[in-house]
């Protein structure tokens, strides 16, 4: 079924075009005034302002240290089996490897390499951290002049990454051990 | 041979073309800018040459008004791959741009833009026939495009090119004729002439204000400036006549096009407004001192680059015409109403004498 579209007839100075020339004017003047004068831009000059991201924004994944400064990570590899893009690449430590720095944690990574190229900040990794050590942070931006700059190895991602404190596992696994060796408590 | 007008000639001619494509350059800069204040950007704010930031205030306010956007511009253009596409017409498709710009730079050569400056008229050729020369010459710039829209033998540039020739025949009768009032009132086509005859009677805006409004918006159909922008149409033909042209090639298109509306804005300015004179201060006479002569050129020049504002503005203000409609305003509008301006004041003018 046709839809017939009532036009409105013009009258002779909306003929004339008139209207909506002095129209016209008036509101690109008003736009080009608050651009101008009153700095009513709606665009954001990029690198000098940036946008401040909401809380639970999903960024880059950084390693994380705990408050006593120490990885947390410890070489599980859950997170390098989990990624889809694959973009996680851990080198373990092998049998006489790097010492964790953290007591009673069993390792911790000779490398952990993220090739932010390749990562979708799916957040994966963080689901399935059994020691929350890695987290996606609020960092979007990422530059480098070429490839090799973008695969961030385990430094880089932990001086980004920063501490999260929060319950020390290990470390109360080794206050139990301790109370054990004197568990039949003697009066 | 007089060796003398062969060297103030050429001299004339080397400074009208620099300052010309200076100013291409800059309205180039200015359509950006002012289209982004229109639509509440900044605009181009970022290119400055290195040295550029030591300078203290001066410099930032430059690199933020992008004073250097047009010679980073010029550097793409040149550097930039010339691609030729398979397929194309080469001669024709080589020719085109050549053929959009030199008419621009060619209508320049009668419009006197300030009177005298060292015993010599400032104006490149002081022809009787200038109006007549100005209307022959633009006329050869629609062949550019339609002949880039020809050649490139590819869609939306041949319908760009088709449009435009349509455009062109709409458009060049009713200028033409809303001229005819004007010169049956000065009584002259030579420019300078009817500068002169402005100065004592003054400015012809007053005697032919419909003259201007059918010149003034033929004169937007003329540079191919929205509203009637239909052979580049980049909304519908993806930019038209120069979709096929790159680097330098397509740089000439702009360059004609914005050579056109410097040259047109100079028409209306010689025409309608008086060309290098203002009625005060003494203004309005040929320059005595070089300071005088120096002051009508900026005169001009205020007033030309006054109209180009103008070009630029409306540019960000309507949206495109229809194709029909633009023909339609044309050949039942416009020309009519010229006719009947040129029987008008042809009876006025026969009725005072």
């Amino acid at each position: 079924m046709a839809i017939i579209v009532n036009r409105k007839k013009l009258n002779f100075w909306e003929k004339l075009y008139l209207p909506a020339i002095v129209g016209g004017f008036k509101v690109t003047l008003r736009h080009a005034y608050n651009t101008l004068f009153r700095g009513k831009t709606v665009t954001m000059e990029y690198p000098e302002q940036k946008w401040t991201v909401p809380e639970n924004y999903r960024g880059a994944p950084y390693l994380v240290k705990d408050q006593d400064g120490d990885t947390k990570c410890v070489s599980c590899q859950l997170c390098e089996f989990v990624c889809p893009p694959k973009a996680i690449r851990i080198t373990p430590p092998g049998d006489s490897g790097l010492k964790p720095d953290r007591t009673n944690a069993e390792k911790m990574p000779l490398e952990f390499e993220i090739n932010m190229l390749r990562c979708i900040y799916c957040g994966f990794c963080q689901e399935v951290c059994p020691e929350e050590a890695i987290f996606l942070q609020k960092d979007w931006s990422h530059i480098g002049t070429n490839r090799a700059q973008m695969i961030y190895n385990k430094e880089k991602l932990l001086s980004l990454g920063g501490v999260s404190p929060g319950i020390q596992k290990w470390k109360h696994k080794l206050d139990e051990a301790k109370a054990q060796e004197n568990f039949p408590v003697k009066l | 041979m007089d060796w003398n007008f062969i060297i103030f000639s050429v001299v004339k001619i080397a400074v009208v073309i620099s300052v010309l494509l200076t100013l291409v350059a800059y309205s180039v800069l200015a359509e950006r800018k002012i289209a982004a204040w229109i639509q509440d950007r900044p605009g181009p704010n970022r290119v400055a040459p290195p040295f550029v930031k030591y300078i203290p205030v001066l410099g930032p306010f430059l690199t933020r008004i992008g004073f250097f956007q047009p010679m980073a511009d010029a550097l793409k253009s040149v550097l930039k791959e010339d691609f030729t596409p398979a397929g194309v017409k080469k001669i024709y498709f080589w020719l085109a741009p050549a053929i959009a710009v030199i008419p621009a730079l060619l209508t320049v050569a009668v419009i006197p833009f300030g009177s005298v400056m060292g015993g010599q008229k400032m104006v490149i050729a002081d022809l009787n026939v200038g109006i007549l020369y100005t209307f022959g010459i633009v006329s050869l710039g629609v062949y550019g495009i339609v002949l880039a829209g020809y050649s490139a033998n590819s869609k939306y540039p041949f319908l760009g090119g088709i449009r435009s020739s349509a455009q062109m025949i709409s458009y060049e009768i009713a200028m033409g004729m809303s001229v005819i009032p004007v010169l049956l009132i000065a009584g002259n086509l030579n420019l300078s002439g009817i500068i002169t005859w402005q100065t004592t009677h003054g400015w012809l805006i007053c005697y032919a204000p419909i003259s201007f409004v059918i010149f003034l918006v033929s004169a937007f159909a003329e540079t191919n400036r929205t509203p009637f922008d239909f052979a580049e149409a980049e909304q519908e033909l993806a930019g038209g006549y120069n979709v096929e042209y790159s680097s330098m090639k397509f740089a000439l298109f702009p360059l004609g096009e914005y050579s056109a509306m410097l040259a047109s804005a100079g028409m209306m300015v010689t025409l309608f407004f008086g060309g290098w004179t203002l009625p005060f201060w003494g203004l309005d006479q040929p320059a005595q001192s070089l300071g005088m002569g120096v002051a009508h050129i900026l005169v001009f020049l205020v007033k030309m680059l006054l109209f180009m504002l103008l070009f630029i503005w409306v540019r960000w203000m309507f949206p495109r015409f229809r194709y029909d409609q633009l023909m339609d305003l044309g050949w039942r509008r416009f020309l009519p109403l010229a006719l009947a301006n040129i029987l008008i004041t042809a009876v006025v003018l026969w009725i005072r004498s």
